[in-house]
């Protein structure tokens, strides 16, 4: 075996298995719960986040609230003033720093829906993005639920489509009815357009979905930035080991 | 300035006469063999960790509310109003999945060479203790986020303790202190898993590297080099083969810790979650005893021992084999030492027979990891179609048990009957840098 042999040998073929291990077992997870729509969300673009948070303050925290997350934090993130926030955003009254707490009275949301509407500061960490942004764009109307809704992802969803006026309304297309069998959707049809097209709509439902995802994890934005120069001191600091190593190790015979 | 060091080192040895005999008998002249190769890395690398966990672990507990109540709050008041603090909190998570990832390696490396035979029983055993507390320490510490996988997983395992006859459901209530994990649950994980566990890994690391040092280390070749030729170009009368530790394996060690960050940073700032591996999706759920998640099942490193309880089925009225097999799978480890009787100690040596053993035993654990990880669930109604799931994960779980004990029975007939052909072990080590 020649030296280079030996070297790709003992080196070089452990750490590339290594390696398609890490990466083969991450994207054999990322395919996980079947059937999901990909979100296609990216916490970097800005824009994205500052209409999702839009559409966020002005059709979820009705009902929804994001008790992780302060006024001031979004503000400091989206690259918003604290007046824009105040004005454009904040609807309860409350102060710059306050979390973002819905005005919905737990006691009278439970006898409205059966149940309180859940927090979603860390919906996308606790349900994927895809998962989210799959839910949004499933529902349909059904006249067997109590409320008049439904949802593919999560059937018998307790909460009415507050983004109706925007997709438009959706029908469900029953499969063939089987013996023993509950009734199952086929697909979803919408049966009358809404504001949007359904491309913007998608569009709208993928900046919602990113705002929720910033908001599971704010953190993301300066774990990105600060990454890649960690990374490339490392690979320095490697590189330097390295070499020292080598010029030690010049008299071991 | 020189003269300053030189003073304040004279001024120490003139009131600690055996510091710097004890420096040089581990460091400068504790003599290593030369042809330690990328095996050899991780063994520093735990200490690496450990070293982190400690000082990251400290920040978290500044900031952490170890209560039922606060608890999952004051883990969101990390990661979003603590300065640095999401940075500190993925440091100490991904190094308590990195932590096993190194120590099975080392592990692996201990059973691959040899390195639990003779003259080092007492280092393997030893070794074996520290990796017993490092699963109390991290189960301990996955719990006290208190999302709703740490209550579940929580509530799981220390079940496990009540399949025992007649002491079971008192011993629960007495571990969890409580009829469910509750806030004194949550409390007594806390103390154990910041102050009583860490001290005793700490002890045990020390103890493992002093057993070590005793007897010296072993190779990739087996090969002693205390009994090779003496004298090298800093002794006369030490190994050949062996060079100093410092420089030049702190050296080394050195490069090894570079590639290690590199993987961890990479990890830590682009999937601190690693897909849902190393921080769960349930566990951004806080704990809630009233929904059970989807799917119960363990941190990945915990997947193999517990696809082993899961796949012993309970007789003669009790569910109790299944816990006690998996104290076995770690019992046995223990014992290696003595399973084993042959006298080659590197794969490098040892008959064919070894050979695949060894490579099956690797293949168990990995299949036993994905029953455990649920991968088998998802996995044989995609190959096979609609089959009874249980029968078929049964039938894999069961063979692959069968075959990770059934390694430690063919090495003990294998090596006690003499059935193993070796080839013959050098005099000398064969390869270095």
């Amino acid at each position: 075996m020649t030296k280079r042999q030996l070297l790709m040998k003992r080196y070089i073929f452990p750490v590339a298995l290594a390696f398609s291990l890490i990466v083969g077992s991450v994207s054999a997870n990322a395919a996980e719960g079947g059937g999901l729509l990909h979100a296609g969300t990216n916490v970097q673009d800005q824009a994205s986040l500052q209409r999702g948070a839009r559409l966020f303050f002005n059709y979820c925290v009705g009902c929804h609230s994001l008790k992780y997350m302060r006024y001031s934090r979004i503000a400091q993130d989206l690259g918003l003033s604290e007046q824009e926030v105040m004005q454009n955003l904040n609807f309860t009254g409350a102060r710059f720093d306050d979390p973002v707490i819905s005005h919905m009275p737990a006691e009278l949301a439970t006898k409205w829906f059966g149940k309180a509407p859940p927090d979603l500061s860390l919906e996308v960490s606790a349900k994927t993005a895809d998962w989210v942004y799959t839910y949004l764009n499933s529902f349909y109307l059904d006249p067997h639920s109590p409320i008049g809704w439904n949802n593919t992802v999560l059937p018998n969803a307790a909460m009415p489509f507050p983004l109706w006026e925007l997709q438009g309304l959706q029908t469900a297309q029953m499969k063939p009815a089987k013996v023993g069998e509950d009734p199952a959707v086929e697909k979803l049809v919408l049966s009358q357009p809404g504001k949007l097209t359904p491309a913007q709509f998608q569009q709208a439902t993928r900046d919602l979905t990113n705002f929720l995802e910033y908001a599971s994890e704010p953190a993301a934005l300066e774990r990105h930035h600060y990454g890649i120069w960690v990374l490339l001191f490392l690979a320095f600091f490697t590189l330097l080991a390295a070499m020292l190593k080598k010029e030690y190790w010049k008299d071991v015979h | 300035m020189a003269n300053v060091f030189t003073n304040i080192g004279d001024w120490v040895t003139e009131r600690a006469p055996g510091m710097m005999p004890m420096y040089r008998a581990h460091m400068t002249e504790y003599y290593a063999p030369k042809n330690f190769n990328l095996w050899y890395y991780f063994g520093s690398l735990a200490l690496l960790v450990l070293v982190n966990q400690i000082v990251t672990g400290i920040f978290l507990t500044m900031n952490y509310n170890p209560s039922a109540a606060g608890a999952f709050d004051s883990v969101q008041y990390i990661m979003r109003d603590v300065e640095w603090g999401w940075l500190i909190r993925y440091m100490h998570s991904t190094g308590a999945s990195l932590f096993f990832v190194v120590v099975f390696l080392h592990m692996f490396r201990g059973i691959m060479y040899g390195s639990y035979k003779r003259p080092r029983e007492l280092v393997w055993l030893l070794g074996m203790l520290i990796f017993l507390v490092l699963m109390a320490e991290a189960f301990m510490g996955y719990v006290l986020p208190w999302g709703n996988m740490s209550f579940w997983g929580a509530k799981v395992i220390v079940s496990l303790f009540g399949t025992i006859p007649v002491i079971g459901s008192t011993l629960v209530e007495w571990i969890m202190g409580d009829f469910l994990p509750a806030d004194a649950t949550l409390n007594r994980f806390f103390a154990l898993h910041v102050i009583a566990l860490p001290i005793v890994l700490l002890l045990l690391v020390v103890l493992h590297i002093a057993a070590l040092h005793e007897v010296g280390s072993n190779n990739p070749d087996g090969v002693e080099i205390k009994k090779g030729p003496k004298g090298n170009r800093w002794d006369a009368l030490k190994p050949s083969d062996g060079i100093p530790f410092h420089p030049y394996y702190t050296v080394k060690d050195l490069v090894g810790v570079g590639f290690f960050l590199l993987i961890a940073a990479f990890i830590i700032f682009f999937a601190p979650t690693f897909g849902g591996w190393f921080l769960e999706h349930d566990n951004s759920i806080m704990a809630n005893n009233l929904v059970t998640p989807a799917e119960i099942k363990p941190v990945w490193y915990f997947t193999p021992f517990y696809a082993i309880v899961r796949m012993i089925p309970s007789f003669a009225g009790t569910a109790v084999w299944g816990v006690l097999a998996m104290f076995g799978a770690i019992a046995v480890l223990f014992l290696l030492p003595w399973f084993d009787r042959g006298k080659v100690k590197s794969i490098r040596y040892r008959g064919t027979g070894y050979k695949v053993a060894l490579g099956l035993f690797v293949l168990s654990f990995f299949g036993l990891g994905a029953v455990g990880a649920g991968i088998t669930a998802e996995v044989i109604p995609e190959w096979f179609g609609n089959v009874d799931l249980t029968t078929y994960e049964n039938a894999f779980g069961r063979l692959m048990t069968l075959i990770y004990f059934g390694f430690f029975a063919f090495l003990w007939a294998y090596t006690h009957f003499g059935w193993e052909k070796t080839k013959p072990v050098p005099e000398r080590v064969t390869t270095h840098d």
